[in-house]
Parts: C-alpha cells; sequence; structure tokens
C-alpha cells in the first residue's frame, strides 16, 4: 500500500507542477501550422498586463504554444529515426521573398529597335523552291552553299568598276566582314546584358571621322604626354571634347580646384583684375571721333564766349601771356601731317 | 557650389569692368572681411566668407542660393548681369544715366532708353560702356549699355535710342521664377 501511495503522490506532484494541455479561449484561434504560426484575437487583458506585465505575456504565450502542438499532434505522425515527425500542409500565409524579383532579360540592340519600329519576325521555311536551279534549297547548311555556288558560276562586273577586280573575291571578303561584325554586335550585346565594361576602339577610319571624333582624337593626343599635355600649346578658340573622360590620361570625372584660404583666393582675384585693367587699350576709332567731337564742341563754345564776350576778353586775353608752342590742342582736321616738304 | 575657374573669373571681372572699372577692387577689398564669388549651377554668387563656412556644411546639390547672386554664365560661355547686383554695383558706377519721370514706366517695362526720355548722363560716357540708370531721384534703377557717347548725346533727335536696356528692378515681379 505504501508503495502504490507513494507512487500516486508522486505523479500527482509532478502534475500540478505542469499544466494542462486543454486551453479555454472565447474566440478560436486562427492557425497556419505550415509555418507554425497562431493568430490570437481575443481580447488583450490590460488589467492583469498591469498587475504583472511579464507574467501575464508569459502565460499568454505558453497557452498559445499549447494549443499549436496540440494541433500539431492532429496532424498525421511517422516515426523516422526514433524521432516522430508530423507531415505540415501547405502554408496558407503569404510571405515577402527574400530576394527582389529577377529583372526582364534585357533586349539586345536589333530586339530594341524592331520593337520601336513594330517590325515582327517572319517565319521562314526550311526549304524553299529554287527556279533556276529547279530544285528545292534548304535555308543554311552545306546543300545551301552548294546551290550558292552552282548558281553564281558567274558574276557581272558593276559599270564603273575596276575591270581587274576580282569580283568573287570582293564577294568573300564582304561576306567574311559581315559576319565578323555580327559577331562583334553579339558579343556587345552579350557584354551589356552582364554590365561589363568594354573597352573604347579609338578612331576606326580617318576618312569617315567626323569633325567631333576628330577634336576628341585631338584632346586625348594632347594629354597622351609624360607631362599629361600640361606643356601643351592651344590654338586660339581651341575647343577641349567633351565626354572623353574615360579615354584621356589624366582626366577625372569631375574637376574641382583645390580648396585655398580666403585671402589666396582674394590675392588671385587681384591678379586676374590687375591683368583686366592693365590691358592696353585698343585704337576705337569710334572714340576718338567722339573725342573729337567734344573738344570741336568745347572750342565753339568758347568762341561764342569771346564774340559775346566782345572787348573785356579780349582785354584779358592781352594782360595773359602768349600761347607756347607745341602745347595747344589740335582743333581736328588732318592726323599726322606728313612729311615736312622743303 | 565651387570657385571659379580661371576663365571665368576673367569673363565675370571683364563684364564687371564694363561698368564700375577699377573699382572692381572695391568689391574683393573690403574692410568687413572677405568676400569671394562662388559657382552653382552656372550661377555667380558673392558670398562673404562667414555664410560661406556655413554653406559648406550642406551638400551642394541642395543649396539653392546664397549670398547675393551676380549672374549667370550662357550656355556660350558668357556672362550674363541680374538685377540682384544692382546693390553692389549701383555706389561703383562710372557712366549714369538719369531719367525722366515720364520715361521710368517704359524702362521698367524692359524698353530701351531714348533721347527723350534721357534727364540727364554723367560726363564722358563712351558707347557701348556699362551704364547705371537712375531716376530722377537717384534710385538706381537697373542696368544698361549706352547707345551713344555723351557727345553724341547732344545732337541725335528725340526717338534715337540712347541707352540699351539690359535689366532693370521690374524684373524682381516680371521673372520672379529665374532670378535666385
Amino acid at each position: 500500500m505504501d508503495v502504490v501511495s507513494e507512487v500516486l503522490q508522486k505523479s500527482q506532484e509532478e502534475s500540478s507542477k505542469y499544466k494542462p494541455i486543454t486551453v479555454e479561449k472565447h474566440i478560436d484561434l486562427e492557425y497556419d501550422v505550415a509555418s507554425l504560426l497562431v493568430y490570437d484575437f481575443n481580447q488583450f487583458n490590460a488589467q492583469y498586463f498591469e498587475r504583472d506585465a511579464n507574467g501575464y505575456l508569459l502565460d499568454l504565450a505558453r497557452d498559445n504554444t499549447q494549443l499549436l502542438i496540440n494541433q500539431l499532434w492532429e496532424l498525421p505522425t511517422e516515426r523516422v529515426e526514433e524521432a516522430i515527425v508530423a507531415k505540415l500542409p501547405l502554408p496558407k500565409t503569404v510571405l515577402p521573398r527574400a530576394k527582389p524579383v529577377p529583372k526582364p532579360k534585357e533586349l539586345t540592340k536589333w530586339e530594341q529597335f524592331a520593337k520601336e519600329k513594330g517590325i515582327q519576325k517572319k517565319k521562314k521555311s526550311k526549304l524553299s523552291w529554287d527556279d533556276q536551279l529547279q530544285k528545292w534549297v534548304p535555308l543554311f547548311g552545306f546543300k545551301r552553299s552548294q546551290a550558292e555556288k552552282e548558281k553564281n558560276w558567274v558574276l557581272e562586273v558593276p559599270q564603273n568598276a575596276d575591270p581587274t577586280e576580282d569580283q568573287f573575291a570582293k564577294k568573300t571578303v564582304s561576306k567574311s566582314e559581315n559576319v565578323a561584325k555580327n559577331e562583334l554586335q553579339r558579343l556587345r550585346n552579350i557584354a551589356k546584358r552582364r554590365n561589363i565594361k568594354i573597352p573604347r576602339v579609338g578612331l576606326t577610319n580617318p576618312e569617315v571621322a567626323s569633325a567631333k571624333d576628330l577634336q576628341a582624337a585631338v584632346t586625348v593626343a594632347k594629354a597622351s604626354t609624360a607631362s599629361l599635355g600640361k606643356f601643351q600649346d592651344r590654338l586660339p578658340k581651341e575647343k577641349e571634347a567633351t565626354g572623353v573622360t574615360t579615354i584621356t590620361p589624366g582626366a577625372s570625372k569631375k574637376r574641382k580646384l583645390p580648396p585655398v584660404s580666403g585671402d589666396v583666393e582674394k590675392k588671385q582675384n587681384l591678379d586676374v583684375v590687375e591683368s583686366i585693367l592693365n590691358k592696353r587699350p585698343k585704337f576705337d576709332v569710334e572714340k576718338s571721333v567722339s573725342k573729337q567731337i567734344q573738344t570741336k564742341l568745347d572750342l565753339t563754345e568758347t568762341i561764342q564766349d569771346r564774340v559775346k564776350g566782345g572787348r573785356k576778353n579780349q582785354i584779358r586775353n592781352k594782360a595773359s601771356k602768349k600761347p607756347k608752342g607745341s602745347k595747344g590742342q589740335r582743333a581736328g582736321g588732318k592726323i599726322g601731317a606728313g612729311r615736312k616738304r622743303r | 557650389m565651387r570657385r571659379l575657374s580661371e576663365d571665368r573669373t576673367k569673363v565675370l571681372f571683364e563684364k564687371l569692368a564694363k561698368y564700375i572699372g577699377p573699382n572692381i577692387k572695391q568689391l574683393i577689398e573690403r574692410p568687413d572681411g572677405i568676400y569671394c564669388f562662388r559657382e552653382q549651377k552656372n550661377r555667380v554668387y558673392y558670398v562673404s566668407e562667414n555664410i560661406l563656412k556655413f554653406a559648406n556644411t550642406m551638400p551642394a546639390d541642395n543649396i539653392i542660393s546664397l549670398g547675393t547672386c551676380f549672374g549667370k554664365f550662357t550656355k556660350t560661355g558668357k556672362f550674363k548681369l541680374h538685377i540682384t547686383a544692382l546693390n553692389y554695383i549701383a555706389p561703383y558706377a562710372q557712366c549714369k544715366i538719369w531719367l525722366k519721370s515720364s520715361a521710368e514706366q517704359q524702362f521698367l517695362y524692359g524698353n530701351n532708353v531714348t533721347k527723350a526720355g534721357l534727364g540727364r548722363i554723367s560726363e564722358n560716357c563712351e558707347k557701348y560702356q556699362g551704364a547705371l540708370v537712375y531716376s530722377m531721384s537717384d534710385l538706381p534703377l537697373g542696368f544698361g549699355v549706352a547707345a551713344r557717347s555723351t557727345a553724341e548725346c547732344k545732337m541725335v533727335d528725340p526717338l534715337t535710342v540712347v541707352c540699351f536696356h539690359q535689366s532693370d528692378i521690374g524684373e524682381y515681379i516680371r521673372s520672379e521664377d529665374d532670378l535666385l
């Protein structure tokens, strides 16, 4: 008897330590078992929370977790290597994706052009009937090239072409150039898609280069000295090409003047002002003419004054000194008397 | 916001020299501290160094204006004086033109000054020199370019243009958005 009661007592003690697995809630919870998620829509008890915040939250969390685990036990379970595993259903909650949505594939240059112009791709048949050869010729492959050879056994020499020129060789060269160009464009499209920088091709052909290209070439060539073009002479009104910073040695994208203190800047400014003010004035015809007019006007005014003044002025004039030579102002007329004649 | 390059400084001072001649030095050498010219979005600002220090704490793109705007560089690299510079230039002006009260409004609407509207003109004004336009009560109204020298002015008939309009204080209302 003793043993039995002891065991019972022990189990009772143990069970009192743990809470029951059943939890009462006013409103049923909403589960998303697959993502182990529970929504509790029951009212939040502010009174309990104020009394013992930590304890209340802990209780709430335990109860809800208990309910979630109860739900898990209702799922079909199986045993894998001594562990009980529940099979989760598909998740109901939509979670945002971790990584950004992949960008749509970038169009190639031709695709872009075709889209702009509304050009649609036409399906070509693999075989086409050749009237000249009287047989079906495939679109590509060795049979096609054979057919071409058969068809073009003779080529016309254009009217204004060099008669000694080999038209067949010319045709093969142009074809191979076309292929090379196509390959270059393909590679360029790949580079563009993968965001790889390709080195710029310099001036391709001086015969077809535009003035802009030439200007760029000059700008780059000038900077390509050991001192980065610091001592290169400039032509009057020469302009530097824009948009060539990437290929110009020593050029940075945005050139900023180095910061200097206010006093230094002031001195620099004063130097500039000095250089402007000390410029020798150009000979200005308009200006000299206007000056001439001014002096003439002044002269006539003084003469009029003299006439008006009459005798009084004359007397004063007599009293004053004789006018000295080479000090009087010339009244208009010729500038420069020329050679003195004897 | 950055310092003016040497070329641009030259262009700016050449323009100012047309109006105030050797008095540019007064703008640079001031007894009340260091003033300098700064460029922001092709506009030139005349700023005291104290304000400049504050402005340096801000990213340049966010600055709309600082100090006084003197004018702007056009796309072809010329400098255009704005009316906002009037207060700094008026005291040092060399060629002055006074308008009759009847011609004031005409000028303030952006028209050239004719001989009829000319009240007074300072002596020895040269042709195509920068001129300051005043009302008869000595209130600066704007800038212009003398179309005739002082001597020529006396001879011409009353309808000829004496001063080409460049900017006037009417612009504060007319082109409020462009002035900064």
